[in-house]
């Protein structure tokens, strides 16, 4: 495995550990933590960091008896795990298998060989599986915003460099870029916007754009 | 080493080791002594009630009870930990999806742990607690916003500008030793 040379920007793990990223940006932390033990370090440094804040800032009372109850609870039988460990499954992290279920991904064509499977939309924006052919440009999955790319399989180039297996792209609405797949296997990537979604209205637009179909 | 007490693993620590291997009670009524009003006023400060705030509390201390076993102090703190563990219960009992986790790394049980790497990671967290101590107000507060989840990740989005370089590498040397033996373990 090639080593990984685009990481998590620090303060979006802060905001991971910190629990206020927003569903679709944590998935593509979480994918790239699972890949990269540099990162893995990055976030336990920003729990430890949390931790400490935990320590010093300001303590409220608790009721009296809640140290009676929690220690009379002790010795009750643990309830069902309520979320089940995955593992990773072929060239999906554990958490992007789960996300994906025992099925596993459901591909949708958009024309152009190109392929996407939407794992999640909601308030907080959106995460997608995309598989773009070899050699092919990848399309740009938001308008505005921020875009997280993760790859997965292959690998892209754009004029900021190459990102292979595990490499994060991160995209604010300023950078001009075309990615392109390399050459062999198609590119399987995590994508992930915080932008508000009118994806599949403005989709065909773009694949024209970018495929001239 | 001019400070004795440097040479010594802190409270927490000593006291979560005896949760973990001897399952000592009067261990955990130490950690809970110490926890529980921090953990109440993280929770309230982030929109829970009083009564929700010590359900919170009660969860996340029988969690740190019934999943002691996992706790390896070479790779995070006690209080890293339990933050952890607190927050990832107040978001279960938001109206969001529960937020993805990364794959564990599978140990095996018991793997023997360097108590110089423990030592050193308290060290590094004790560091850390004396910076935060010498910010200014105003920064602390940031800081202070930031982890009790006060801030959207856009506002936190640029570098918090926390000394976290000397813990990263503490604990990635932790998880490379990991690694090793995993791979030890793989090939015989
Ligand atoms: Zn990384």
């Amino acid at each position: 495995m090639t080593a990984i040379s685009h990481h998590v920007p620090d303060g979006m793990i802060a905001a991971y550990a910190a629990g206020t990223l927003g569903y679709p940006f944590e998935l593509v932390v979480a994918a790239h933590v699972s890949m990269c033990d540099e990162c893995r370090a990055l976030l336990a440094a920003h729990e430890a960091a949390g931790g400490v804040v935990l320590e010093v800032a300001a303590a409220a009372p608790v009721s009296g008896d809640l140290k009676a109850r929690t220690l009379a609870a002790l010795d009750r039988p643990v309830r069902a795990e309520p979320r089940p460990v995955h593992r990773r499954s072929g060239i999906y992290p554990g958490p992007v298998a789960a996300a994906l279920g025992a099925a596993g991904p459901r591909w949708q064509t958009m024309g152009g060989g190109v392929r996407q499977c939407i794992l999640h939309e909601g308030t907080a924006g959106s995460v997608r599986l995309l598989s773009i052919p070899p050699e092919q440009a990848v399309p740009e999955h938001s308008h505005g915003g921020t875009e997280l790319t993760l790859v997965l399989q292959g690998s892209f180039d754009d004029e900021t460099g190459r990102f292979g297996v595990g490499d994060l792209e991160v995209a604010d609405g300023s950078l001009e870029h075309t990615p392109v797949a390399g050459a062999g296997m198609p590119c399987i990537c995590l994508a992930a916007t915080d932008a508000p979604l009118r994806f599949r209205a403005w989709l065909p637009r773009l694949v024209q754009r970018y495929f001239r179909i | 080493m001019t400070d004795p007490t440097d040479a010594l693993p802190s409270e927490q620590t000593v006291w979560m080791l005896a949760v973990r291997d001897r399952r000592d009670r009067a261990a955990f009524a130490r950690l809970f002594d110490f926890y529980a009003p921090r953990l109440k006023a993280m929770a309230v400060r982030s929109g829970a009630g009083s009564q929700q705030a010590e359900d919170i509390v009660q969860d996340t201390m029988l969690t740190v009870w019934q999943k002691a076993g996992q706790f390896d102090p070479t790779r995070s703190q006690v209080s890293g930990w339990i933050y952890r563990i607190a927050r990832n219960r107040q978001i279960d009992l938001s109206r969001r999806p529960a937020q993805p986790l990364p794959e564990e790394i599978e140990t095996e049980e018991g793997h023997g742990e360097d108590p110089a790497q423990i030592l050193a990671l308290d060290q590094e967290v004790r560091q850390l607690r004396d910076a935060l101590g010498r910010l200014k107000p105003e920064q602390f507060g940031m800081i202070e916003r930031a982890y009790l989840g006060e801030l959207s990740h856009s506002e936190i989005r640029a570098e918090t500008g926390l000394p976290l370089g000397t813990i990263k590498s503490r604990i990635r040397l932790g998880l490379d030793r990991l690694r090793h033996e995993l791979k030890g373990l793989r090939e015989t």
